[in-house]
């Protein structure tokens, strides 16, 4: 089997989106799952979340942010090029259902994963109030899309480039303050999704995160993607990626994604200086 | 006539590569028999009558006659003989438990060392692919009916193979990028080179079969739909591939693998080769590795080949009661690995969210248990540390779920294993399971063994003929 690139756009300086043919992932998709890609023969397996998809026309449409070897090797390859492996979809499907207020925070690549599900919500019957939010103006990214699925969007940026001058935590505290919010869907770095989960901690607001631990196989096989939550382990892979985020033990899991720095380096300097294999 | 040969006690010894060189490479430790070695061996055999040794073999590999046609020095004769019963010779001849399975049978066993079964069927194997030309044997005319197979490990293969031949059209559906189960990911380069598993696999996809890579079944397709859409019956064979681990503090540190992902990321992603490969592997100077069997052994013995100056096989019961072959742990003495019998890891220690130890207990052997071996119990105020920079948990695996419990008709025991019935047929009419999710962790020949027992009953089913009862 083969998964042809049909469409490619740089979003910003680091972050691609790529349609990529794969009719039976798109065939059996729901929000809040994801791929495991395999670029070349020598790749590596990572993953990458289904920002949406089309059954009809058997595509998936993923978002990435350049972040080291594979994501770059990937951001490098072209219309018409193959993926060696794509395999999913993986993960447990968001839940949804009607909660009433929801507030989804996104936060930088998080945002595309965040798309599908708030849109699953709004067209649920949720009021869908969205928080997203980046460095700066330019490396925001699917603003029309999420408010196109969202009874309101707030856009924050670090610098004040767009929207208010902040963090995405900051806008969500506000409105926890204010009308408050029947369940917080929070999807970043894994550093916001901690502040976040600490921000509605007080108010006793039920808070789901996506995880994005390392993965290897996606099946459940290895425990790489091993995270604890309530105390307990659990493979993000298969009983993920969502987890309650005050549950969730976030200084593991910070230190488990930096588990292969060192090697990380090796190996993005390697791609950068253009020594990869074919 | 079986009277008049003196007996030749010992076996031919096979060449190996050197301890001390081989622990640092990847290459196979065993070197196999060369003709004429082969040859002696073979002429040791009585050719029994009653064939004690086919009786001890899960895929019933008609064993006397293979070794005569070794004996007089025709490799091809012989290995189509093997190939009569059984796909997978290459692999088999170096995996395979022969010691408990038709070896532990051999006539020649009670007075001295039994034939050398495994290393002859190696010989007869490799040698076919030495001569170029593979030998297909005879495929019956299509059938008209499809059969789909889950997972690519040794039972799919064989199930697959078996019923490719009867003229069914089979499709493998496999979750991985890489065919071949626990041959490819988990098995070692230094004891099965994975040349020979895609050697072996090309033969059965030869015999007609298709494999699908990518395909988790349960996710990415239903075995349900499958069945609604065209496929008249199903095998699963998806192993038992679910690790565990101890439930101890400090098991999530960086630097503790499971056996599983260990083992995966340095064979099936080749993390040996890092950084000519992607995936990265954490090299341990002071490694290790929890448990006792081929699975401990073989992380032990991948990280010793991974450059670790010290590696410690930590086994919680005394040698007499691992389970690993006799063969493989004189292999792991001999590379280096040392043995810390009676010993339970109890806190794995951290620094920096990097592990520096194990703090364990001392054991001792107390009255027997379920299996029959005797059960350790900790020694009072016995604690003591390891200190290490690399852990492997090896202690065991259990079913997956991830396809079952999408299949709530489907019915499995108390542990989460497929129940099947004496033909290998589940709760579902025309579905089929064999291997290690119906055994739990188990061998290589009996995963085959099951695999041929459900292609015998499928190929009924189709044939129209009702299932014996
Ligand atoms: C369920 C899930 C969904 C994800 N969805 C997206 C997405 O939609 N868009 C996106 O840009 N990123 C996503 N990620 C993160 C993405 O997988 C990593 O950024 C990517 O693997 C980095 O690979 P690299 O070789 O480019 O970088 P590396 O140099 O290998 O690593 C950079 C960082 O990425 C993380 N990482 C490395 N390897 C893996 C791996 N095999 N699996 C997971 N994380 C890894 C590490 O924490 C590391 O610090 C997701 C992760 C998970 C678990
Ligand atoms: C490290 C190690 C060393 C071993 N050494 C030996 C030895 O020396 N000798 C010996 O006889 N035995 C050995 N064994 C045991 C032996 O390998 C197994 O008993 C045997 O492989 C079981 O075969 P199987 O066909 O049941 O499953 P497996 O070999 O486990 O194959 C199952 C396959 O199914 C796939 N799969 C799983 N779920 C799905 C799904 N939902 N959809 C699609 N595909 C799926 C998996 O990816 C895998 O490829 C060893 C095992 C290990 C782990
Ligand atoms: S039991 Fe041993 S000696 Fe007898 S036929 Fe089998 S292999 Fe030969
Ligand atoms: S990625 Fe291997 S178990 Fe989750």
């Amino acid at each position: 089997m083969s998964y042809p690139i049909i469409f490619k756009e740089q979003m910003s300086e680091q972050v691609f989106a790529l349609r990529v043919r794969a009719p039976q992932i798109a065939a059996g998709a729901l929000p809040g799952q994801f791929a495991i890609l395999r670029i070349n023969e020598g790749g590596e397996r990572f993953p990458l979340t289904l920002a949406d998809w089309s059954a009809g026309e058997g595509w998936i449409f993923l978002v990435f942010q350049v972040v080291g070897k594979s994501t770059f090797t990937l951001s490098k390859l072209q219309v018409g090029d193959e993926l060696k492996d794509v395999v999913g979809p993986l993960g447990l499907p968001s839940e949804i259902e009607k909660y009433g207020r929801v507030l989804c925070v996104g936060g930088g690549v998080g945002i595309a994963a965040l798309y599908p599900i708030a849109r699953a919500l709004k067209a649920t019957g949720n009021r869908v109030d969205s928080i997203i939010g980046a460095r700066s103006q330019e490396l925001l990214i699917l603003e029309k899309e999420m408010e196109d699925v969202s009874t309101s969007l707030a856009i924050m940026t670090d610098d004040g480039s767009k929207g208010a001058k902040g963090l995405v935590t900051w806008a969500l505290e506000e409105e926890l303050k204010g009308e408050g919010a029947d369940l917080v869907l929070a999807i970043g770095p894994a550093i916001m999704m901690k502040f976040a989960s600490a921000v509605t901690a007080p108010f006793k607001v039920p808070t789901r995160v996506s995880l994005n631990s390392i993965m290897l196989d996606g099946t459940g096989m290895c425990g790489t993607c091993r995270v604890e939550v309530c105390g307990k382990t659990r493979f993000a892979c298969v009983e993920g990626p969502e987890f309650d985020g005050n549950e969730v033990d976030w200084n593991l899991l910070l230190n488990r994604l930096g588990q292969y720095k060192q090697e990380e380096a090796v190996s993005y300097e390697q791609a950068r200086s253009g020594c990869c294999r074919e | 006539m079986e009277k008049k040969k003196t007996l030749k006690k010992e076996r031919i010894p096979m060449r190996e590569q050197d301890p001390q060189e081989r622990k640092s490479n990847f290459d196979e430790v065993a070197c196999g028999y060369n003709l004429e070695e082969g040859m002696a061996e073979a002429d040791r055999c009585l050719e029994c009558k009653k064939q004690p040794c086919v009786a001890g073999c899960p895929v019933e590999v008609d064993i006397p006659g293979f070794i005569k046609r070794v004996k007089e020095g025709d490799l091809r004769a012989a290995i189509m003989a093997i190939k009569d019963k059984n796909d997978l010779p290459a692999i088999c001849g170096r995996v395979c438990p022969q010691e408990d399975q038709c070896e532990k049978f051999c006539t020649l066993g009670k007075k001295g060392s039994p034939v050398a079964i495994g290393r002859l069927e190696r010989l007869a194997a490799d040698a076919e692919v030495a001569m170029g030309e593979l030998s297909l044997p005879e495929i019956a005319p299509p059938t008209g009916k499809k059969v789909v197979v889950i997972g690519s490990g040794p039972a799919s293969l064989t199930c697959a193979g078996d019923l490719a031949r009867l003229g069914h059209e089979v499709t493998i559906l496999e979750a991985l990028h890489a065919p071949g189960g626990v041959l490819v990911y988990g098995i070692p380069e230094f004891r099965l080179p994975k040349a020979i598993v895609n050697r072996e696999v090309e033969y059965v996809t030869r015999l007609g079969v298709k494999i699908q890579y990518d395909q988790v079944v349960g996710r990415t397709v239903r075995l349900q739909d499958l069945l609604a859409n065209g496929y008249d019956a199903g095998f699963i064979g998806i192993g038992a591939g679910l690790p565990w681990f101890m439930d101890i503090p400090g098991e999530n540190l960086n630097g503790v693998y499971s056996a599983n992902e260990y083992l995966t990321r340095s064979n099936l992603m080749k993390a040996y080769l890092f950084p000519e490969y992607d995936t990265p592997l954490k090299r341990g100077q002071r490694v290790a590795v929890v448990g006792g069997g081929n699975v401990a052994l073989d992380s032990a013995r991948t990280a010793l080949r991974l450059g670790a100056e010290e590696v410690f096989l930590v086994y919680r019961r005394s040698r007499d009661e691992m389970p690993a072959r006799a063969e493989e742990i004189h292999h792991a003495v001999e590379e280096g690995v040392q043995f810390k019998f009676l010993t339970l890891p109890t806190i794995i220690e951290g620094k920096d969210g990097m592990v520096t130890g194990m703090e364990c207990l001392r054991m001792e052997l107390g009255e027997p248990d379920e299996s029959g071996r005797r059960r350790p119990v900790p020694v009072e105020h016995s604690e003591f540390k390891i200190a290490c920079d690399l852990v492997v948990m090896a202690i065991g695996t259990s079913a997956n779920p991830l396809l079952t419990c999408t299949m709530p008709e489907l019915k499995l025991n108390r542990r989460g294993y497929i129940e099947v019935d004496e033909v290998g047929e589940t709760s579902i009419p025309g579905i089929y399971a064999g291997g290690d999710i119906v055994t739990g962790s188990a061998t290589v020949i009996e995963a085959m063994g099951a695999g041929k027992k459900a292609a015998r009953a499928i190929h009924r089913r189709l044939a129209g003929e009702d299932k014996e009862l």
